[in-house]
């Protein structure tokens, strides 16, 4: 996020997308609730479903999946249109906004209206109150990430943002929920194939450099590595032939499942190491028991950048190491020492390589978590980013176009498919449903729909269905409710033995490498009942 | 059927709905300057004059700054004024009466939670007059419902009102008890509503409505049949509840527990420890609350963002997997298609002798996939080894948001 969830109460006007936030980030949607109920403050939300968090909203609407960087960009335009921009602040601190106003210049509310379904008079009306507020904070998750375009989609954010002043002010930004714990954490600390601790690029020679001689090593490669998505098909072609999984469930989170399993099936060596017997450790050589999060010391960095502890309660299995044990002693094992006496001088070694880190220490967060960047030992953290002028000077608008979804409804696959989560369940259920509180709440896989398309294929709440794919199928519930909008249907992605992800599209965003999770096509029927 | 059920004026003072009424709730007006009960006050007095935003508050000269109320004046100030309904972030209701003080001009004891601290104010937060009051709303408490069984009670060492009846040494011997008028309810996984102990501070309605804005709870029906309701009164597995169990923290005695609270260990036995949620990326500060190294409870940490002691269903009832029988507690090496149990050291020799091979073999034949779920210190560990091990930049971890 760009600025801190404290800000969200401090805001004028909050934009919410492609966020189910009562269920995906509960204690964040209070924070919007009570801006919206008891701070009179505008809320504009914007999903293709009628979230729960619309009931609070002054103003909803419901693009149809896809859709996003049209009304986004519809929303620029009426705001161009009506004269209502930061003409200061878009002087001041942007460059590129030309070609930008141009961009949106087709987006009229009539053309919007045609490709989302939005009414071009709620499009207005929604464009004139986020303009109209002297603050306002955009908040988005995967909604609006989880597409072909996704990357564009936040650019486009961004652009909204800046056209009305809102990047780098209190009560402002664009601001992305993150989906798990230490998402954040995975990326700053460079669990990513192209750059490494503090983004910093591994084909940058000067970065790899630093890194060598922070590290004390020579032969860096210079060249960046392969996606989580990449690898799939790289095991498939034979060209990765071992992968080592740390604390993840690629078999049930990743898109397109059977291609996905193809490729883990193909590897020559796979290691898996879990807290569990995940779907993708039964598919391992070698499964490594690890502890959980209770069971150790270290620290994770929330959606705000803000890097808290986590501390040891309890022991865990006898004689399982942390992680990060386990890793070290495979170095040694192959001839690389790699050693540390703690998660804390794990902490410290990696502060003194990440500049934005260098002033953090356990001491420091002790009592409350910092939030990056921290490059001194008395900087007080930086809630809020682009203060004042733009990381790297000034704030760029992107011109940008819209793309319909790599896959569209046709006669064939009439429904578009969107994915997501449940308040119960996290990811791919596995800490989750071993919580028998949890399951008896929300017991098995379902699609939801609306009552019409259910009408249509004849079916009726409670029925099992079959979801088709061009890719795969699945069994699941019918869940008939008024939160989906005709032609769009819903299915959560935390069930294993019904895993949403045999149906979508592993189409990826071109620059961010994400997996087009939310939209796809789809064709139901009804499924004869399992006997038993 | 929710207007049928309840009353219409919910917003108004819960303790209206109770039947017990201890004390006029009238806000009265009152005259700073009017004669002291000491002298030391006196003096104090005359030393602020003409400085304005201040008061005092038991012969102490304090600053305060507009708005603040007489108890958080206090409390800034370490002067412990008990309270019992006053919840942070929400409205003050004034409901208990517990937080009484003596305000000198004022015609009736007044609630330190409700009312702004002014200028001149002179304040005692411990006269007998306060302790008296206190003494009688807790013996009224003490009689509604049950309370005469601390001894087998889940909240007994965590419980606000037994703390209470021990600092004003109150027995609950003076009225006739009120006798259970609802029965328990257990039917949802998590939490268990105990009427009897309900002493309608209105706590959970103000964390439900003010903080969390679930609005699954609220009071309803009139005077001594006052409880507190869902819509229609329906079981809370029925309602608009999501189970946050933000009442439930709130809750200053047992009436609202966790589901099991009766079978594990209570609260007090526990020890805390501080951690950080490991669901979604609020990464709301939690206490574990354990003993005989298992985690029995979970609640939020009030006084630190970003949650600043909320937390959702998933980080406060989710825990059940720690102590799960279903975690991997030693190595398994696949042989013919089957797992078979190794030793530490032969699934590291292995691994490290195949990962060497294919390393070696081939350039960037490796991949690692590190995790949005383990900590900071773990990714950089993986991300380490395989750019300097490894000698790949073959590293990503899979949900990229
Ligand atoms: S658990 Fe949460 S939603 Fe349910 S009644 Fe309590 S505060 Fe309200
Ligand atoms: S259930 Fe607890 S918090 Fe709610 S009114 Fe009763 S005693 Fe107060
Ligand atoms: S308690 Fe809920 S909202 Fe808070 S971090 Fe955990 S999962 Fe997220
Ligand atoms: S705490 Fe002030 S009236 Fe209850």
């Amino acid at each position: 996020m760009t600025n801190p969830i404290s800000d969200i109460e401090k805001a004028d006007v909050i934009l919410v997308t492609g966020s189910n936030t009562t269920e995906t980030h509960p204690v964040i949607s209070s924070a919007i609730k009570r801006a919206a109920k008891f701070g009179g403050k505008g809320l504009i939300v914007i999903d293709p479903r009628e979230i729960t968090l619309k009931q609070y909203a002054t103003l909803k609407m419901a693009p149809r999946p896809g859709g996003d960087i049209a009304w986004i960009n519809g929303m620029i335009h009426v705001i161009l249109k009506e004269g209502l921009q930061a003409k200061e602040y878009i002087l001041d601190r942007t460059e590129g906004f030309d070609a930008m106003a141009e961009a949106v210049a087709p987006f009229t509310p009539e053309y919007v209206e045609k490709i989302t379904g939005i009414p071009g008079n709620t499009l207005v009306e929604a464009a004139r109150l986020y303009a109209g507020a002297e603050k306002g904070s955009i908040l988005y998750c995967m909604g609006i990430t989880q597409h072909i375009n996704g990357t564009n989609a936040v650019k486009s954010l961004a652009n909204l943002a800046m056209v009305c002043g809102n990047l780098g002010i209190e009560g402002g930004g664009v601001n992305p929920l993150r989906g798990q714990n230490n998402v954040q954490g995975a990326c700053d600390m460079g669990g990513l194939p192209d750059v490494y601790p503090g983004y910093r690029k591994v084909h940058d020679e000067s970065h790899a450099q630093t890194m060598e001689k922070a590290w004390g090593v020579t032969g860096l490669s210079r060249t960046p590595g392969i996606t989580a998505t990449d690898m799939v098909d790289a095991a498939i072609d034979g060209t990765l032939k071992a992968l080592y999984v740390i604390g993840e469930n690629p078999l049930v989170s990743e898109a397109d499942l059977n291609h996905t399993e193809k490729g883990f099936h193909n590897l020559e060596f796979l290691v898996v190491q879990d807290i569990f017997m995940t779907e993708t450790a039964q598919a391992a050589n070698v499964v490594l028991p690890a502890l959980c999060f209770a069971e150790k010391e270290g620290t994770f960095t929330n959606t705000e950048r803000r890097v808290q502890r986590v501390r040891k309660a309890v022991d865990g299995p006898e004689g399982v190491p942390a992680d990060w044990e386990i890793v070290c002693d495979l170095a040694r094992r192959m001839g690389v020492p790699m050693e540390f006496k703690s998660a804390e001088a794990i902490f410290t070694e990696l502060a003194a390589v990440t500049p934005a880190f260098s002033g953090l220490s356990y001491k420091r967060i002790e009592k409350e978590g910092i939030p990056w960047p921290c490059p001194t030992a008395d900087h007080p953290g930086t809630p809020r980013l682009h203060v004042g002028s733009f990381a790297k000077g000034k704030g760029t608008f992107f011109p940008i176009e819209w793309t319909p979804p790599a896959e569209v409804t046709d006669a064939e696959y009439p429904l578009a498919l969107t994915t997501g989560r449940v308040l119960y369940h996290y990811h791919t259920g596995t800490m989750t449903r071993k919580s028998k509180g949890l399951n008896e709440r929300s017991p098995e896989c379902f699609v939801e729909m609306a009552g019409s398309d259910a009408k249509n294929l004849g079916l009726s709440d409670g029925t099992l269905a079959t979801v088709t794919s061009r890719r795969g199928n699945i069994k699941a519930r019918v869940k008939v409710s008024r939160r989906m909008h005709k032609g769009t249907v819903f299915i959560p992605f935390h069930f294993a033995e019904a895993a949403a992800n045999r149906l979508t599209n592993a189409k990826l965003d071109p620059d961010s490498k994400i997996p087009e999770f939310k939209v796809c096509a789809v064709r139901i029927g009804s499924a004869p009942e399992a006997r038993g | 059927m929710w207007h049928t059920y309840l009353i219409s004026a919910f917003k108004t003072n819960p303790l209206a709905t109770r039947g017990v009424c201890i004390l006029p709730t009238a806000v009265v007006s009152f005259l700073p300057w009017q004669t002291s009960l000491n002298q030391k006050t006196d003096k104090v007095r005359l030393e602020m004059e003409h400085k304005d935003k201040s008061m005092i508050i038991d012969g102490r000269a304090l600053r305060f700054t507009e708005g603040e109320t007489i108890l958080e004046v206090a409390r800034r100030n370490h002067i412990d004024i008990p309270t019992l309904c006053h919840l942070k972030g929400a409205t003050p209701t004034g409901a208990c009466r517990v937080c009484v003080v003596e305000v000198e001009g004022a015609r009736t004891l007044m609630t330190s939670c409700t009312v702004p601290a002014t200028a001149g104010m002179v304040v005692h937060s411990e006269s007998p007059e306060v302790i008296r009051s206190r003494r009688m709303t807790i013996e009224l408490m003490l009689t509604s419902g049950r309370h005469d069984d601390c001894l087998v009670c889940p909240s007994s060492g965590d419980c606000r009102l037994q703390d209470l009846a021990f600092r004003y040494k109150v027995k609950g011997a003076t009225f006739t008890p009120s006798g259970v008028k609802y029965p328990m309810e257990a039917a949802n996984p998590f939490i268990l509503r105990d009427f009897s102990k309900c002493i309608l501070c209105g706590r959970c309605v103000q964390a439900c409505n003010e903080v969390q804005v679930n609005e699954a709870i609220d009071f309803g029906y009139r005077g001594a049949e006052a409880k507190i309701v869902t819509k229609g009164d329906r079981a809370l597995k029925d309602s608009d509840c999501v189970f946050c169990g933000e009442c439930v923290q709130a809750c200053p005695v047992a009436a609202l527990v966790p589901k099991n609270a009766r079978l594990v260990p209570r609260m007090s036995e526990t020890r805390a420890v501080k951690t950080t949620c490991s669901y979604c990326g609020v990464g709301c500060q939690m206490n574990l609350h354990v003993k005989n190294n298992r985690v029995w409870h979970v609640t939020g940490c009030e006084e630190v963002a970003p949650n600043h002691g909320s937390l959702c269903v998933k980080g406060r009832y989710g825990f059940d997997f720690i102590a799960s029988e279903h975690r991997l507690t030693t190595p398994l090496i696949k042989e013919n298609g089957a797992f078979r149990e190794a030793s530490w050291d032969e699934a590291l020799d292995l691994t490290a002798r195949r990962f060497k091979e294919i390393a070696g073999a081939h350039a960037d034949a490796v991949g690692v996939l590190t995790s949005a779920r383990v900590t900071n210190e773990e990714n950089y560990i993986a991300q380490k080894f395989a750019r300097t091990v490894l000698k790949t930049n073959n590293i990503d971890h899979c949900a990229r948001l």
